[in-house]
């Protein structure tokens, strides 16, 4: 699982829902791969305004990944300019910056492969397997 | 404006204006529907430009092309007066211009004599240009509509061909050539329209909570949406055979699929859940004025799995659990062995869920499109389930014999848009259980015909085929002779 789907993730029972320590899932154990990918920047454009940028670093730090900065970059920052293009205006396609490009390698190169994603309030541990992570909760928890 | 005439397929009618409409407003173009029947496979339209045609036309599904219109009749008389009166000024474009110019005859056949003499007719366009029946600069076609067993046709056109449609994606991502599917997958063609009328793109973020082997973010991702997924069975997304992974051979998984299609980069991954416990973040679905709500999806596509013989279950016991058996659970939960129990789930409670949980996650003009099965009874057929922050934008219809299965789509309102008035009607509802009293009846009528419905589903694929090949039989070929 790429690791933008942890920015959607939390808790699946329903009492921890509302406590804020149930976002976002801390990765425990955890078993990365690099797994390249064209940039989409049409997708981080649209994307960006609805990140939780707090958590998204918190998880960042703690799977030991380059640091993300304090602040969430405005979305122009992920253009550097246009390219070669024919007229004016529209021109060419637009050039992903060096932000942008950060950004992709840690939303939607870096993936999960096996270990656990733990919930900071009730400690309950979701295992990864193969890349997919299992949210059923046992009988009791229901 | 200038009109354009959209040669539509003569089948899944009810779909095919929502998949248009829905491709103008992807395409941001303003659309206005000039002239449609249910029952005819011509469909003119008007449109700001040509390449706001050429952009709907390359992703819609259910058409084959796009022409723009130079005139049209009731015969042939009106046909010509009317070519002469709207588009003289179009022809001495066309004057040297390498073309060809064919004929469309939908449920009539004319002989090659005949077509000739068609064509002939339009020598007044005056076209001098060389004739390809390859690769043509430009190409004109004239339209015939028969009605069934007529011997003249009742409507034609004459149109200069714009663009093709996206409809060779079907055959592109045909189940039977796709690396991992299961019975229930749906197929690719209902699949792609599906996507379309949920406005998939470039950009977006797209989930299906009920997944099966990925066919509604396969078709998404097509359309250059970014995916995920759930199911409650795990096997259906890890698939079968051995482990990809560990490099064994004949692994067969949802990943492998999008690998197929060259889409894996569009993938983030798929989670095993359901959706009455999901892992997903649920924001409030009013911000309250406290800005941003937090949701994050464009588009929910799902067929929720409504049959009897894989059954409706949710996580949970089916009564509640004595001590013994809760520390049972406590104890076995993490053994690599261990099944979560099972509970049923009310097939209107599932409905309900599913509204609140896009009510909750769905941007702004953000699009649920969900599949549902429906008797063709009367009382039914106008059970739309509602959510006051959703508001209905189509209903397709693909009948069978006794049942239908109809596509849903909504569309989620803005927070302005929110009547206040009904969110609060729909609270006390829901707390009182209203809702699921009054459709007692409604539920037991509904779950009579499953099996019914079940068997059809089965079936539908293979009455599909057959509509193609009937569509063939009944359309000879586009003709094609030189003027
Ligand atoms: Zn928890």
């Amino acid at each position: 699982m790429k690791l933008l789907t942890l920015n959607f993730l939390t808790c699946a029972i329903k009492s921890c829902k509302t406590s804020p320590a149930s976002f976002p899932l801390h990765p425990r154990d955890a078993e990365l791969e690099i797994v390249e990918a064209d940039v989409n920047l049409a997708f981080l454009q649209n994307i960006l305004p609805r990140l939780m940028w707090a958590e998204l670093r918190t998880i960042a730090s703690e799977l030991g990944l380059p640091t993300l900065p304090e602040d969430i970059p405005e979305r122009e920052a992920l253009v550097e300019g246009r390219g070669e293009g024919e007229g004016e205006g529209e021109g060419g396609e637009q050039i992903p910056s060096q932000t942008a490009k950060d950004l992709h390698r840690v939303l939607l190169e870096t993936c999960i492969q096996e270990g656990k994603l733990v919930c900071g309030n009730c400690g309950h541990e979701y295992a990864v397997k193969e890349g997919v992570a299992n949210f059923l909760l046992p009988g009791h928890l229901v | 404006m200038p009109d354009y005439l959209i040669r539509l397929v003569q089948m899944h009618e009810s779909f095919r204006k929502a998949e248009i409409q829905a491709l103008a407003e992807v395409a941001g173009v303003e659309i206005k529907v000039v002239e449609y029947h249910e029952d005819s496979p011509y469909c003119t339209v008007r449109l700001p430009s040509e390449s706001a045609a050429t952009a709907i036309m390359t992703r819609t599904i259910l058409a084959h092309g796009i022409h723009e219109l130079w005139g049209r009749g009731q015969n042939y008389e009106e046909l010509h007066h009317s070519v002469k009166n709207d588009s003289s000024s179009l022809w001495s474009r066309y004057h040297l211009t390498p073309f060809r110019f064919t004929l469309d005859s939908f449920r009539g056949a004319r002989t090659p004599a005949e077509q000739r003499t068609i064509i002939e007719s339009f020598s007044y366009l005056d076209f001098q240009g060389p004739i390809r029946m390859k690769d043509p600069e430009v190409s004109f076609r004239v339209f015939e509509h028969y009605d069934d067993k007529a011997t003249a046709p009742k409507r034609l056109y004459l149109g200069r061909f714009v663009a093709s449609s996206g409809r060779h994606a079907m055959t592109a991502y045909d189940l039977k050539k796709r690396h991992y599917i299961s019975t229930t997958s749906m197929d690719a063609e209902l699949a792609l329209v599906t996507a379309n009328i949920a406005l998939a793109a470039p950009g977006k973020l797209f989930y299906d909570p009920f997944m099966g082997t990925g066919g509604f973010p396969i078709a998404s991702a097509h359309f250059g949406a970014v995916v995920c997924g759930s199911d409650i069975d795990g096997r259906s997304i890890r698939g079968t055979g051995g482990s990809s992974r560990k490099g064994q051979v004949g692994k067969r998984d949802v990943a492998g699929n999008f690998k197929q299609y060259g889409t894996e980069g569009s993938y983030l991954g798929a989670f095993v859940s359901d959706l009455t416990n999901t892992p997903l973040r649920v924001p409030a679905p009013s911000s309250e004025g406290h800005g941003r709500r937090g949701a994050y999806l464009d588009g929910i596509i799902c067929d929720p799995p409504y049959g009897i013989r894989e059954g409706l279950k949710v996580l949970g016991s089916r009564e509640e659990l004595g001590d013994v058996e809760r520390a049972t659970h406590r104890d076995r939960h993490k053994e690599p062995s261990y099944i979560p129990p099972k509970r049923p789930y009310s097939f209107i409670a599932m409905l309900d869920d599913i509204l609140a949980f896009a009510a909750s996650a769905l941007v702004a003009n953000g699009r649920l499109s969900m599949w549902m099965p429906t008797a063709n009874d009367e009382d039914i057929e106008l059970f739309i389930p509602t959510n006051p922050y959703l508001e209905i934008v189509s209903v397709c219809v693909q009948p069978f014999n006794k049942w239908s299965r109809r596509l849903l789509t909504y569309r989620r309102l803005g927070d302005e848009e929110v009547d206040k008035e009904q969110v609060e009607i729909a609270r006390k509802e829901y707390e009182k259980g209203v809702k699921a009293d009054d459709l007692n009846i409604f539920r037991r009528k509904y779950f009579e015909g499953f099996k019914e419905y079940e068997r059809l589903r089965q079936e539908a694929l293979i009455s599909e085929e057959t509509a193609i090949r009937k569509e063939k039989v009944k359309r000879p070929g586009i003709s094609e002779i030189e003027k």
